[in-house]
């Protein structure tokens, strides 16, 4: 039988120069979808091969990953990309924000401000913010070649004549670089302020659609919004329960079948390190600690 | 007091091993082996192997096996392998005219040179559940002749012939073959990408695809010209070697449509084509996939596209299998994030819409 | 004759030498202006840099059209471990080469001789690499744009003395463009058609 034997980080070279390439174009033309050959991965489509194969192509021995899905290190998808990686390449690995070097998530950003010795990869689904407007690729093509959004707005403006509001909560399109509009990916518009002027470098990669795309450090990220209706990032009306943060991103956990609500921080690592720190939500345990993990994860 | 949920680890751990033992069932019961399934399913695995792209009975036997029957599951392991092999180029054009046939039948013609082959086929069968197949049956001799070494020459070069069909485009040499696994798919794309899209598509996408153009949805009057199965040699031109060398031989089913003709003030009215081509025996697979390719012609041969099957950015971009599963099997990942925005947002819209329509004394009594 | 025995080598451990050298090409890229050092070795033929010869084994194969400026073309060492390292074809049309190699700026064709994209798709463009004298000393520019926290400041002695100039071509030309790649011995800048440059004087 031809048995298989596997590359360091899983694809081949040759994949990995492709992608290498399309990465180099992505940030020289910063918010334009590169086409790239996405390559099928071990895991499906959909659960993360985009982000998957960007972090293929970049990751070093050198390197420290986190792997986040949801805001969290515990997620059984970020589980098991990060062992995808422990094991194809041998990386070390962290959930401390501050100390990774390359961080893949889907549908956050961590709440600790990045540094420029940090790469952020983005799993994304669906990478053109067009898309939903518009389901052709030739048209939405031509629409990025000609600047021309004026779809996207109109769409924006209905939101705002039947609801009062841009009724968009997640995947908030952004202008990049003042120049293409750009999908965040499923993050809470919450999330979209922290691309502005980041000094970190955000990568994209989109599997199954196989566009790369990228956003360099201290790039201009606007959120598209009108002179009288503003872009407003999602505020919660309640500290987190286990550290007290206030200005998180929450997750709301049903404790009960009446009605019983508690908002605890979607990035955990931000919140156990708070609660190490010495800060106490209304609902906090001690800090949790699995001794056995951390053990495990060396 | 509240702890957040932690262990993801362990249980994916114990989920894989639950998952290992329920693959191999009650282990009173023999193992299945690998040549069973290359022996006994063969179907399968040619299905496997088309959509897999990638022609190697015994991974394809391992992947129905570790996928426990589950095909467009054991279709994904094949292809997740075959992304990592190296690529040494491509092969020589097979010629399907030299192929040895074992079955071969053409819906236009009553009789053609080299003669119909019914061959293994369902077709015929009564669909009456068989209980002497439940166990120890063994099957009659087949009947054996000598094989025939009459050529067999394709049905649609017969009516090229004589011009009564639009001639098959010529390869052109040194022109190199597109391979949408290499390249990013772009739109419109040329027939190649096209037909290497649609061998690799799912056979339940294409076989609805192909019966809505029956139905009227993108009409194209098909007829079988012929459809055949066999064995051809698959040769290679090694650069340092100079000349062709065999790999092999491989299983195909091609199906070569004969469709509605055209013609203009400036050119003779003939029949025109669409093409199915497939690992194994795979005749729903060929037939769905020719209908389509045909469809999809619309534009080239001058006719309005207005059917789903016609509509090329459509049936490509939702034609493999593996892609759509990951996509809609994706929706069962966490979205509790994203969910959260959109919660939070609904619940503020639904407050301002309570407060708009409260009565207009409760307004007044609150203000 | 040079056989392919005598050929200066490619790197000595192919994956991790790839590895490391993209990382510092792509911190180039993002950061306009920055100078990277390129870490692995690989054998340097005829007139190549050992930092060109590095991005080369990263970044070239069969994929990537090639078009060499008469320096390198002239050199058959680096057309042969070019060739044999890589399998990047050399074509004669810049305007179709997905990189190209400069060896001598003095003769640096007209920059609307390479690739620049087009409107729908500007990725299809040429990367020129171009070997200077100097990333560390020379004439000192101020760069602006994505990538750069407010200005960077460059000192290097390039050949054209204009090339920052010429570059000015990509303002009008966004999102089609092109983007270099600055190469003196192990350093490596990158200016991509985002980063807008002032000449500060020497």
């Amino acid at each position: 039988m031809n048995a298989p034997a596997y590359n360091f980080a899983y694809l081949d070279e040759q994949t990995k120069r492709m992608i290498r390439r399309a990465i180099l174009k992505a940030i020289a033309i910063p918010g334009y979808q590169v086409p790239f050959a996405s390559r099928e991965m071990p895991m499906p489509y959909g659960w993360g091969t985009g982000g998957v194969q960007v972090t293929a192509a970049i990751l070093g021995p050198q390197d420290v990953l986190k792997v986040i899905d949801q805001g969290s290190d515990d997620t059984t998808n970020a589980i098991s990309i990060r062992k995808f990686f422990a094991k194809t390449a041998g990386v070390a690995t962290t959930t401390a924000t501050d100390e990774a070097t390359v961080i893949q998530t889907r549908h956050r950003i961590p709440e600790t401000a990045l540094n420029a010795n940090q790469v952020l990869v983005y799993q994304v689904p669906i990478p053109e913010p067009l898309r939903f407007l518009e389901p052709r690729e030739t048209e939405t093509r031509r629409m990025h070649a000609l600047a021309e959004y004026g779809l996207m707005h109109v769409k924006l403006y209905e939101d705002i004549a039947r609801f009062g509001h841009i009724a968009t909560a997640y995947a908030y399109p952004v202008k990049v670089n003042a120049r293409y509009v750009m999908d965040p990916s499923p993050t809470p518009k919450f999330d979209n302020p922290k691309m502005d002027n980041c000094p970190a470098l955000q990568l994209f990669g989109a599997g199954r659609e196989k566009r790369i795309y990228a956003i360099p450090p201290y790039t201009q990220v606007v959120s598209l919004d009108f002179e009288d209706h503003p872009f407003e990032p999602y505020r919660f009306n309640a500290p987190c329960a286990l550290c007290a943060a206030e200005n998180s991103y929450l997750d709301e956990i049903v404790t009960d079948d009446k009605g019983g609500r508690m908002f605890v921080c979607s990035d955990t690592d931000y919140c156990e390190s708070r609660q190490a720190a010495g800060h106490h939500g209304s609902l906090s345990a001690a800090p949790y600690k699995d001794k056995a993990q951390e053990a495990a994860n060396g | 007091m509240y702890v957040a949920v932690k262990g993801g680890e362990r249980a994916i751990e114990n989920a894989h091993r639950l998952l290992a033992h329920k693959r191999r069932g009650d282990q009173d019961v023999a193992e299945i082996s690998l040549d069973q399934i290359t022996e006994q399913l063969g179907l399968a695995v040619d299905r496997v192997m088309s959509e897999g792209s990638l022609y190697d009975r015994e991974l394809a036997a391992l992947a129905i096996k570790q996928a426990r029957g589950d095909l467009i599951e054991a279709i994904f392991l094949v292809r997740a392998f075959r992304a990592t092999l190296p690529r040494f180029g491509a092969s020589e054009p097979v010629d399907t005219g030299a192929m040895r046939v074992q079955r071969r039948v053409s819906a236009t013609f009553k009789d053609i040179p080299g003669g119909q082959i019914l061959g293994p086929t369902f077709d015929y069968t009564h669909r009456l559940l068989d209980p002497s197949l439940a166990e120890g049956f063994v099957p009659e001799a087949p009947a054996m002749a000598e094989a025939s070494t009459a050529p067999t020459p394709r049905v649609t070069d017969i009516l090229g012939r004589d011009g009564l069909i639009e001639s098959s485009p010529e390869a052109e040499d040194g022109a190199s073959v597109g391979d949408l696994t290499r390249e990013p798919l772009n739109f419109p794309a040329d027939r190649d990408l096209r037909l290497q899209n649609l061998a690799r598509g799912d056979e339940g996408f294409l076989l609805a695809m192909g019966y809505s153009t029956q139905r009227g949805y993108g009409r194209n009057h098909p007829f079988v010209g012929e459809i055949r199965f066999g064995e051809v040699e698959v040769e290679f031109v090694a650069e340092d070697v100079g000349f062709a060398v065999p790999l092999g031989a491989i299983a195909l089913t091609e199906c070569q449509m004969v469709n509605q003709f055209k013609g203009s003030a400036t050119e003779a009215p003939c029949f025109t084509r669409g093409y199915g081509l497939a690992f194994g025996q795979s005749e729903r697979k060929t037939m769905s996939m020719a209908l389509v390719d045909r469809a999809l012609r619309a534009r080239e041969l001058g006719e309005e596209a207005l059917a789903p099957a016609q509509d090329e950015e459509f049936v490509m971009s939702h034609s493999d299998n593996v892609q759509a599963t990951g996509f809609v099997e994706h929706l069962k990942l966490p979205h509790y994030v994203d969910f959260q925005s959109e919660l939070g947002l609904l619940r503020k819209l639904r407050q301002e819409f309570a407060d708009a329509n409260a009565p207009d004394a409760m307004k007044e009594a609150a203000e | 004759m040079t056989t392919i025995a005598e050929l200066p080598p490619g790197f000595a451990d192919k994956v991790l030498s790839a590895q490391s050298t993209f990382r510092s090409v792509m911190d180039a890229m993002a950061r306009p202006g920055s100078v990277q050092r390129i870490v692995p070795m690989a054998g340097t033929p005829g007139p190549m840099m050992r930092g060109t010869a590095a991005i080369a084994l990263t970044l070239f194969d069969h994929d990537t059209p090639l078009w060499l400026d008469a320096r390198m073309a002239e050199s058959s060492d680096v057309t042969k471990w070019l060739k044999f390292h890589t399998g990047a074809p050399v074509v004669q049309d810049s305007s179709v080469a997905s990189f190209a190699l400069i060896g001598d700026g003095g003769t640096l064709p007209s920059l609307e001789r390479f690739a620049l994209g087009t409107a729908e798709y500007p990725d299809r463009s040429t990367t020129v690499i171009v070997q200077v004298d100097s990333l560390a000393s020379g004439r000192s520019f101020e760069l602006r744009g994505p990538g750069i926290d407010g200005v960077a400041t460059l000192q290097a002695s390039v050949k054209p003395f204009d090339l920052f100039e010429r570059l000015h071509m990509n303002e009008a030309l966004f999102p089609r463009g092109i983007d270099v790649v600055l190469v003196a011995d192990d350093a490596v800048v990158a200016i991509p058609r985002t980063t807008r440059i002032v000449s500060k004087g020497s």
